[in-house]
């Protein structure tokens, strides 16, 4: 399958690993992934606070970039583009008047957006283009015994109308479905669908990290030896932030955080330094471990 | 007419006055299933204890009185039928409990005015007119001027969007989603006169509308449309934009460093947005003393981040950014759009979707999408 795939700002940022994981697991996946490298940043929805026909502008440039490309859809690694970028698209698939203003500014350069796009994060795309008989086809290391938490991130999973979360299509529950394909235990805990309080960390920094402490916290007494979010923002405050975070509520946690394509990655056979999970700020020990135990019996 | 079916309520009970720990209570009723978990709730009480306290009035979702928690997920008892709520229920056990971030009174009712009610006092909750003694006359407003503010006028004060704050189970002293409206909703009365004063103070406390980490749970909470986290949006976009305010806690710094950046760069920065936020809007942001402090005291992390090869040193000096034709394009889209002489929103609650369902509300079921 192929599609144009918008990395988003922090996978090639403060969180290159996950643009790596993610290229390593592409052809795993059998996904032709045409980078969009000419599109801007998704906005996050502060530069829609700033300026609404700003965001949905720049925003429906890269959608008009998107079709430019012989993808079938267009793909994100990122729950808050996922949440930002849907956002847009609902403004400006609402209405024709709106849309062709904003067209205007981009008929300078050439470009067009219409309406139509299908733009889904790697999770969706996983459970509803993919599928997860074919996904769990191609596991090579099933992921027994390795207890993972969700974590889903605001953005993909709010506002539920927005993001067309229903009973047919239960995205707030995929990455359980998701973990449970790749042979994994799913851990279910208290925070697995709040806020990871990063939108808030310069404003203030207390709120922002008690959020991601208590979540993590949570997750640890629910006895998961890693989390996995789909969200680089929430990595960052979950992950580069967690030794902060452990500070504001007072306790040792010590959680690691994995990107979706790096669980992905591990039960397609990738080895843990080939998704780039030395790069964490908390060591995946656990993970790292559990990887090293599981090739050994392989191996014997 | 639907015939009555059976349906089981589990309902969380709990008197503080008893000593008692909290428990749950399950009681079958019949009644058809478009009727509402309040009619629910209400039989079980005249048919199988009366004890069970809940607080309503109207059953029309006018009052506001109701507010639950049905499955997990807040709303008015009075507005959600049986058979959804069954269909939500992973146990076939429709579960109702009180609003969260709430002290509980008595089973289903919580103590509004310890949380809710304190907030809405604490943004002036009414309007503030010019005149010192009686005016001479009505002020009158055009019609259009009052479009904007139908959105936040039409909260119930239900408490829904409070029960359910993310800010707020973080701190407590958060003002929160329904307070946080109500301020737009006289902030954009073009007949109150404390409009400044009224967003410096929400942009100037650590716990008003930069204390928001902008999940959308007041957005599916609210049983009414008001959508409390956008109306937040609008406050930041008016103190920040509108009124110049450069508040203490960075909201303004890092909006105005975040639209910057992406304008120059088409692409976020975040090794300078993080000192900018702090130390202004500008390169030399991080010399800022204020920006020092933060930067130092982020030194550990960064350092380790460093280290890992999670943050490359060239990255975090001279960040990514897209090709210098694509910058120009991006640029190009900034000038435009803020160059207008007004500021264009698009507010779907009020403007509503094309009648041609073409919009993404009303999108194609899986398989017919195509571009």
């Amino acid at each position: 399958m192929k599609v144009a795939y918008w990395p988003g700002c922090v996978s090639r940022g403060f969180a290159p690993e996950l643009h790596g994981a993610m290229a390593r697991i592409a052809p795993l996946l059998d996904l032709e992934l045409i980078e969009l490298d000419r599109a801007a940043c998704c906005g996050a929805g502060v530069l829609s606070e700033h300026n609404q026909e700003l965001a949905d502008t720049l925003n429906a440039r890269t959608f008009a970039l998107a079709q430019q490309t012989d993808g079938e859809l267009m793909m994100n690694i990122c729950s808050t583009c996922q949440g930002a970028q849907t956002e847009c698209q609902e403004r400006l698939d609402a209405s024709a008047e709106y849309r062709a203003l904003v067209n205007e500014t981009l008929a300078g350069e050439g470009l067009v957006y219409e309406t139509g796009l299908t733009n889904k994060n790697l999770l969706w795309l996983l459970v509803e283009e993919i599928g997860l008989e074919t996904l769990r086809a191609k596991v090579r290391r099933p992921l027994t015994d390795l207890r993972v938490g969700p974590f889903y991130g605001c953005y993909i999973v709010r506002p539920v109308d927005r993001l067309g979360i229903d009973a047919d299509r239960p995205r707030d529950t995929y990455l359980s479905r998701v973990i449970e394909a790749l042979g994994g235990t799913v851990v279910e805990y208290a925070g697995m669908r709040k806020c990871c309080g990063f939108p808030i960390v310069t404003m203030n920094p207390e709120t922002s990290l008690r959020q991601a402490g208590r979540h993590l916290g949570d997750a640890k007494d629910a006895h998961a030896d890693c989390v996995v979010t789909p969200c680089p923002l929430c990595h960052l405050n979950l992950d580069l932030q967690q030794p902060m975070a452990e500070r504001v509520v007072g306790r040792e946690i010590g959680m690691p955080v994995l990107h979706l394509p790096q669980l992905v990655g591990l039960a397609l056979g990738l080895s843990p330094k080939e998704l780039g999970l030395q790069r964490h700020v908390v060591r995946p020990t656990a993970v790292v471990d559990w990887s090293t135990s599981v090739v050994a019996a392989v191996g014997a | 007419m639907a015939e009555p079916i059976a349906f089981t309520l589990r309902l969380r009970r709990y008197d503080p006055e008893s000593g008692d720990a909290p428990f749950w209570a399950e009681h079958t009723i019949e009644l058809e299933p478009h009727r509402s978990i309040l009619d629910g709730i209400l039989q079980a009480k005249a048919r199988f204890d009366g004890s069970i306290a809940i607080r309503c009035s109207c059953q029309a979702a006018i009052c506001g009185s109701c507010g639950v928690r049905i499955n997990g997920r807040p709303g008015l008892a009075c507005n959600t039928r049986l058979r959804d709520a069954l269909r939500d229920a992973p146990d076939g056990v429709i579960e109702v409990e009180p609003m969260g971030n709430m002290p509980v009174i008595k089973d289903l009712v919580v103590d509004m005015d310890a949380v809710h009610w304190k907030k809405i006092r604490r943004v002036t909750p009414w309007l503030v007119a010019e005149e010192d003694g009686l005016p001479e006359r009505e002020h009158l407003v055009d019609r259009d001027s009052m479009v904007d503010v139908t959105q936040a006028m039409a909260c119930i004060q239900c408490g829904a969007c409070v029960s359910d704050c993310l800010s707020m189970e973080a701190d407590p002293l958060f003002v929160g989603p329904a307070a946080a409206a109500k301020a737009y909703r006289f902030v954009a009365d073009p007949r109150d006169t404390q409009q400044l004063e009224r967003l410096r103070d929400l942009a100037e406390d650590p716990h008003g509308i930069y204390d928001c980490t902008h999940c959308f749970t007041c957005i599916d909470a609210c049983p009414k449309g008001v959508a409390p986290m956008n109306q937040i949006m609008r406050l930041r976009r008016r103190a920040a934009d509108d009124h110049g305010i450069v508040d203490r806690n960075n909201g303004e710094r890092h909006e105005a460093a975040f639209a910057t950046l992406v304008r120059d760069r088409g692409l976020l920065h975040e090794a300078e947005l993080l000192p900018r936020s702090y130390g202004g809007d500008s390169w030399l942001g991080k010399f800022h003393p204020a920006a020092g402090r933060v930067l130092l005291s982020s030194l550990p992390v960064v350092t380790k981040a460093l280290l890992r090869g999670k943050v490359r040193p060239r990255v975090a000096v001279a960040g990514e950014r897209l090709p210098r034709e694509d910058r120009r394009h991006v640029q190009r889209i900034f000038d435009t759009v803020e160059g207008r002489p007004e500021r264009l929103e698009l507010n779907l609650y009020l403007s509503g979707v094309d009648e041609d369902g073409a919009g993404a509300a009303d999108r194609p079921p899986e398989g017919s999408e195509t571009r």
